[in-house]
Formats: C-alpha cells, sequence, structure tokens
C-alpha cells in the first residue's frame, strides 16, 4: 500500500518536475519512459525487500515461540504447589461432659515438590504442618508430617504404577482434599473417624485403566496399629517408623465414564489390625463406596464406609463393627457461591453390646464463597449430637487456598 | 504372610499389566492426524495468528493469563477452522485439537495428556458435552459437567475453548 503511494508521488513529482523544468530543458518521450522502467525496477526490488522482511519476521516469531515453549518445558521439570486453611471455631457445648469449642487455628499448611524425571516417570511429594506450631508441650498442638513421597511410573497410557509413600485409594476425601475443592469448614466427620483421612501409607500400587472410565487401582502397603486402648478405625502409623509386622491391601474400582458421575468402591484388608502387639485383635477388613452426582449446578454427594474387625478383645471393647454414611446435596449459583446441606452420622463402637448408644450425628449447612477459582472462604452451622453425651452446636468460619 | 495371602490377586494384577498394549505416553493423536481428519484428509495449509495488540489482551482475558506461545497455528477450508492449541492443567501443559464451524464448536480432542491426574476428560463421552458450544461474552453458552478429580483439566478445556471460539470469529471478521 505505502509502495503503491510513493509512486503516485514519484509519478506526480517527475511530471511536476517535467513540467516546471519545461522552461529549462523538456525531457524526451524517450527519457520519461526510462525513467518510468527505473521506477519500476526500483518497486520491484523494494517488494522482493519486504516479502524477505516479512519472511524474517515470522521465522524470528517461530523460533522465538519454540525457545519459549522450549523454556517452558526445562522450567516445568520441577513444579511445586500447595494448599492451606485456617478455621475459626464457635461450638457450645450442651449437656454433661460437653464442653465449648471455641478457636482459631491455621489447620493446614501444606507445600507439594515434585519433579518430572522423564515423561514417563516423576516425584511427587506432600509435605504439612498441622496446627502452625509443633513441638513438645500442649501448647505446640501442632504436626510435621510427610504425607506423600513417591515416584510415579507409566508402564503404558492405561498403566500406572507408584511406589513410595502414597494416599491409600479410598473415599471421596483421602486423595482430594484442597479445601476449594469440597463445602463446610471441617472435613466431615465420617472421612475422619471411619476412614482415617488423610491416610498414607508405603507400599506399591497398581492404577489399570480397564475400559475407559473404569479403573482399577490395587495397593500392597503398610498398615495400621491398633492398640488396646483403642481399636479405632483412625489408627494410624503414619509410616512414622511403623510396625510392619501386618502389610494391607487396598482394591479400588472407580467408574468416571459419564461427565458429572462417580461410582466408586473400595476394599481394605489387613491380616492383623494390631500388628500382632495386642492379644484378641486380628484381622480387618474396611469397606467403603460412595457416589457423587453433578448435573448443572445441583450435586449430591454420598457416601458410606464401614469396618470388621476380627479378636475377642476388639469384640469386647464393642469395635468389631465401626461404621458410618453422609448425604451432602449442594447447590453451586454462580462462580462465586455455592451451598450445601449435610447429614452424617458413625459409630466407631457399632459391635457393643451395652445398652449405652455411642453413635455420633451431625447436621450441617452452609456457603462457600469462592473468591478466586481456588481461593474459598466458607461459612457453616452445624448442630452435632453424641449419644448418651450431649450435643454441641455453633459455626465455623473458614479461609482456604490452593495453587 | 499378606503377600501368600493374596498372591493370586497379586499375579492376577501383574498379568494385568503385562498384557496391555504399549502405546507413546499420553499421545492420543497426533497433530497431523487431527488435522488430516478434521479436513477429510486433504487439509488446507496452515495460517499462522501472531498473539499481539488487541488479540493477545483478549487471549488474556479469556484464559485468566497469558497463552504460553507468541504465535498460533490454524488451518481454514471452506467455513471450518481448526485449532492446535496448549494449555497447562495442574503443572503440564495439555494438547487440545478444536474445530469451529459456524461460530460453535464442531469438535474437540484431548490430543496429547501429560499431567498424572484429570485424563478423564479424553473420553469422547466428556468432549462430546463441548459439541455445538458458542461464546458467550466471555463464557461458553453452555455449562460443562465436570469430572471428580479433573477439575483442572476441565477449566484448561474450557479456556482453550473460549480462546479458539474468538479466534476464529476474529479470523472471519478480518476476512470481511
Amino acid at each position: 500500500m505505502n509502495i503503491k503511494k510513493s509512486l503516485k508521488g514519484l509519478v506526480a513529482l517527475a511530471i511536476a518536475g517535467t513540467f516546471s523544468a519545461n522552461a529549462i530543458a523538456a525531457p524526451s518521450n524517450a527519457e520519461i519512459f526510462d525513467m518510468m522502467q527505473e521506477m519500476k525496477k526500483e518497486l520491484k526490488n523494494l517488494k522482493a525487500e519486504n516479502n524477505e522482511l516479512k519472511g524474517t519476521v515470522e521465522e524470528v516469531a517461530v523460533s522465538t515461540d519454540e525457545a519459549i515453549k522450549a523454556q517452558i518445558k526445562l522450567a516445568n521439570k520441577s513444579s511445586w504447589g500447595g494448599y492451606g486453611e485456617l478455621h475459626y471455631n464457635n461450638l457450645e457445648g450442651q449437656g454433661p461432659g460437653v464442653s465449648d469449642t471455641k478457636k482459631i487455628d491455621f489447620h493446614r499448611f501444606v507445600l507439594y515438590f515434585g519433579h518430572e524425571f522423564r515423561d514417563d516417570l516423576r516425584f511427587f511429594s506432600e509435605f504439612e504442618l498441622e496446627h502452625a506450631l509443633a513441638g513438645d508441650g500442649d501448647d505446640k498442638p501442632g504436626e510435621v508430617e510427610l504425607e506423600q513421597a513417591y515416584i510415579q511410573y507409566d508402564y503404558n497410557d492405561t498403566t500406572q504404577v507408584t511406589g513410595g509413600l502414597f494416599l491409600v485409594p479410598i473415599g471421596i476425601m483421602n486423595e482430594t482434599h484442597e479445601p476449594d475443592t469440597f463445602y463446610g469448614v471441617e472435613r466431615n466427620t465420617v472421612e475422619k473417624n471411619i476412614i482415617p483421612t488423610t491416610w498414607w501409607e508405603a507400599g506399591v500400587m497398581v492404577k489399570k485403566e480397564l475400559k475407559p472410565g473404569l479403573t482399577l487401582d490395587v495397593a500392597l502397603t503398610s498398615g495400621l496399629k491398633g492398640t488396646s486402648s483403642a481399636f479405632k478405625a483412625r489408627s494410624r502409623q503414619k509410616v512414622a517408623n511403623a510396625k510392619a509386622n501386618s502389610g494391607a491391601m487396598t482394591t479400588r474400582l472407580k467408574y468416571t465414564a459419564i461427565p458429572g458421575l462417580e461410582v466408586a468402591a473400595s476394599l481394605f484388608m489387613q491380616t492383623d489390625f494390631c500388628q500382632g502387639q495386642v492379644v484378641g485383635c486380628g484381622a480387618a477388613t474396611a469397606f467403603e463406596t460412595h457416589a457423587i452426582y453433578k448435573k448443572d449446578k445441583f450435586q449430591l454427594r454420598a457416601l458410606y464406609a464401614g469396618w470388621n474387625i476380627d479378636g475377642d478383645a476388639v469384640k469386647a471393647a464393642g469395635a468389631d463393627k465401626q461404621n458410618g454414611y453422609y448425604l451432602e446435596p449442594s447447590y453451586r449459583f454462580n462462580d462465586k457461591w455455592g451451598a450445601f446441606a449435610r447429614y452424617e452420622t458413625y459409630d466407631n463402637k457399632d459391635g457393643s453390646t451395652s445398652t449405652a448408644d455411642t453413635e455420633v450425628k451431625a447436621r450441617s449447612i452452609g456457603f462457600n464463597y469462592w473468591i478466586d477459582p481456588t481461593v474459598v472462604a466458607k461459612f457453616d452451622y452445624v448442630d452435632q449430637s453424641k449419644a448418651n453425651e450431649g450435643d454441641k452446636d455453633g459455626i465455623n468460619i473458614g479461609l482456604g487456598y490452593s495453587f | 504372610m499378606i503377600l501368600k495371602r493374596y498372591s493370586l490377586l497379586i499375579i492376577a494384577t501383574l498379568l494385568l499389566v503385562t498384557v496391555s498394549s504399549l502405546f507413546a505416553r499420553g499421545i492420543y493423536q497426533t497433530d497431523e492426524d487431527f488435522i488430516s481428519e478434521a479436513f477429510l484428509k486433504k487439509p488446507p495449509e496452515n495460517g499462522r495468528i501472531m498473539l499481539g495488540g488487541d488479540v493477545r489482551k483478549r487471549v488474556t482475558s479469556l484464559l485468566g493469563h497469558p497463552y504460553g506461545g507468541l504465535i498460533i497455528k490454524y488451518w481454514e477450508k471452506e467455513g471450518k477452522t481448526a485449532w492446535i492449541l496448549e494449555e497447562i492443567g495442574k503443572t503440564e501443559p495439555i494438547t487440545f485439537g478444536i474445530i469451529i464451524k459456524n461460530s460453535k464448536i464442531e469438535k474437540i480432542k484431548v490430543l496429547e495428556f501429560r499431567e498424572s491426574r484429570g485424563w478423564e476428560i479424553k473420553y469422547p463421552a466428556f468432549t462430546k458435552q463441548y459439541n455445538g458450544v458458542g461464546l458467550e461474552g466471555d463464557k461458553l453458552d453452555k455449562n460443562i459437567d465436570g469430572v471428580s478429580g479433573a477439575t483442572l483439566s476441565l477449566w484448561a478445556m474450557n479456556g482453550v475453548s473460549r480462546v479458539a471460539l474468538y479466534l476464529s470469529q476474529h479470523l472471519s471478521n478480518k476476512s470481511k
């Protein structure tokens, strides 16, 4: 376009020059023709140069683009991330021996570190500080924990092998528990007291995609260690100089082929729940199943988990059967707001022959406000009742993030 | 003891692993095959859009962050455009192939997945939700149901869908 304009200008100037110089010496037609030929040649050269320049700019852009992508790939070999959640609890106890809970706590501060050795071989870890301050004494309630540290190998595009310290494939929240991914300030009590979330063990796990949307996980790992004072399901050893007299096996089948739907079932088996340390404590089996259904803005989560633990001592304590379930409907109004309600109940002594009921029930209602897709403020009201003990009700406020 | 007790299951699992066919990791379809399939084995020459000025600003707004490259390649023929775009899921880029026709998504496909979680978005049952989806302002005009545990992959797919729809519109406006 500019070249055309320049040419027009040159022709105009040439003609004007011709007239003004006419008084001195008018060029002949042959001379004008020569000048036109010269200009045509110049124009051709300019066009060629312009095309060359255009090509060079494009080449530079392509090279720069490739260099940026290569750099990103190099930088992505090691990655880090994390999540955290700050909680304020204000619950009032009602009934004998039920105390108030009024506290503020930076419940979890977690950092992830990962490294990709090759496209098919990677390392991942999760390092956590719970309750902000760890150490000896009641004023330091926290714990520093290594929750994940494993090597994962992709045998092929349908099979992964994981070795090291990893999360047991069971429940909804054990593997995905970043605060922006669930409703409620505190995690639900069933996945805390029946499935001991966050539950990690050391061992080997194979994940196999059997069909599109159907996966099987088989994990051979270290196990739990119940004690004579408490045969609770939440008897984690946390792979900290853990007793390895009795190993465990977890199998999970998960179906996710329909968008918005997840259905899964896990079976955990351990040959000796107390690692041979307690007479009258035997094999343990846990079964868990859950479903998540999401349609447009509505979501329903439902989970059941239960234990059978062998042994006379366990039975005498009423801990041979432990189970619980919860239902959680929720509605996401828009990108920012979502509300939920939850009913949950569990019992760590469901095998008790005593007339005293040991069931714990809780009803919650609340909302999440996502400040950003992975930054969330939470509020809920909870009413919890422990059979034969009393009630506790009040509010929880939380702030959480992940990146 | 546990090994003896469950040895049959372990052997069965190992067999299951061993007999699996071997594929290159996470590459479900090459870029070339996707483009060839999109244009019935007669693909046009590819064009390039350099991300600069207003185009870059709009792409940044649609993704929520700048696009990880300076140039986006596309293929255009008979009112149809095809795009190869990359977007990070959690830590790794996912490669998507997207076909746009009449300002709507005709097809979206995961061509390469490098993350260790969230790969469920590759299933046709999931990707077909995008068929016929258009752009309304900065958002897709239809809600996409996610897969539990694959939220970040879903966000990546939504992001590249918005970008492809916008760039296709941009090309169409430019040629008018």
